[in-house]
């Protein structure tokens, strides 16, 4: 039973380790993402602070990110895993606020809105669009490791005698 | 000697106390309702009912004068209503199923006599919630930063406000946007206490 109890501790670390991975990649290529364009006569420059969605979720993959490098070092028989349980929760709501914001008005600047007399802006900056879908997609993958996580958390609260076996 | 509160719990390997634990828990948890949770319940399915139903029914037509021919003024019929932005369809999708989360979870409450916890009941309602909350904090973002977007526009990317031409529809989508920021806080709070819930039994069991 020893190696079971060992290939779980190596899971949730691997897992941890990735959502970190995730987050810490979204927060990177999301703030990297500037482009200089023009359109007809104007200079068009687009960069992730100019929309406070983007910016939001930049924020909060920030600090997801900062959670995730602190509980790596968390040891595992610890008391305060019960207080991560929590903390986990707060922080994978965050996540999913943050990834449906971001998708919202990345949707509106892909295909614009024709009631509102917005044009897309993905015609005229083509890398940055593109750069923010691969942000998009890997804050995608972290929200899903997240909520992965949250679900071994509450199981881990509520059962140590699992984790006090073998 | 005697088992004290519920002695029944998620897991089968908890060891038998030696007599049958199903009399014990139907003497204490029979007669008992948490009406905390209900009422906050019902307050959160009305927030959420009502956020859904504002930005459902969320409609207006203005006339626009575009410019003038001559003498005559051409006037455009703008319309705005809730499905020409995917962010307020997926806001009502979202708060329609917190809502009627929120109503199972009260008829549940309510309706079936709550004889024993046993199995994953405890721990499926608070993983039901906790997935409602979820959708509930998504929805919220979401139209959030489309709110803002209709009323300060973006110049960078050239999209004009729209909140000053079309008042009453901006006024009622925030109406229903606060509505659901309170339904969501109360979704929070039921969240907490059902996973306090299902924390009690195991404490009191796992005597180390």
């Amino acid at each position: 039973m020893e190696s079971i109890a060992k290939a779980r501790k190596i899971c949730h670390l691997l897992l941890r380790f990735l959502a970190f991975g995730a987050t810490l990649s979204a927060v990177i290529v999301m703030a990297t993402s500037h482009e200089k364009a023009s359109v007809l006569v104007f200079q068009v420059e687009a960069k992730y602070s100019h929309t406070p969605a983007f910016k939001y979720f930049v924020i909060a993959n920030s600090v997801v990110t900062v959670y995730g490098f602190l509980i790596l070092f968390l040891p595992p028989e610890s008391l305060l895993w019960r207080f991560a349980a929590a903390t986990d929760m707060v922080f994978t709501m965050l996540l999913v606020s943050s990834i449906s914001a971001a998708l919202a008005i990345a949707q509106v600047g892909k295909k614009g809105n024709s009631h509102a007399a917005w044009l897309p802006i993905c015609n005229s900056v083509p890398k940055f669009c593109n750069q923010v879908t691969g942000a998009l997609v890997v804050g995608a993958i972290a929200v899903i490791i997240y909520m992965l996580l949250l679900l071994n958390s509450i199981h881990r609260v509520l059962d140590p005698l699992i984790f006090r076996k073998c | 000697m005697a088992s004290t509160g519920n002695n029944d719990s998620n897991n089968g390997e908890k060891e038998d106390l030696g007599f049958s634990s199903s009399s014990i828990t139907t003497n204490e948890t029979k007669g008992k309702k948490d009406w905390v949770l209900l009422s906050l319940r019902v307050l959160s399915f009305f927030a959420t009912a009502s956020a859904t139903i504002v930005m459902a029914l969320n409609k207006q037509t203005k006339n626009l004068v575009v410019a003038t021919l001559g003498n005559t003024p051409v006037t455009a019929t703008i319309t705005a209503k809730f499905n020409q932005t995917p962010a307020f369809v997926f806001f009502i999708i979202a708060n329609g199923n917190a809502s009627l989360h929120n109503l199972v979870m009260i008829a549940v409450d309510l309706l079936v006599p709550r004889y024993d916890y046993k199995g994953l009941r405890l721990a499926l309602i608070a993983i039901l919630d906790m997935m409602a909350m979820g959708l509930a904090s998504a929805g919220d973002g979401a139209a959030t930063f489309m709110s803002m977007l209709g009323r300060n526009g973006n110049s960078h990317a050239q999209w004009n406000k729209i909140c000053d031409k079309i008042q009453t529809y901006c006024d009622r989508g925030g109406a229903a946007l606060v509505a659901s920021f309170v339904g969501f806080i109360l979704l929070l709070i039921i969240t907490v206490m059902s996973i306090i819930k299902l924390l009690k039994p195991n404490r009191i069991n796992h005597v180390p």
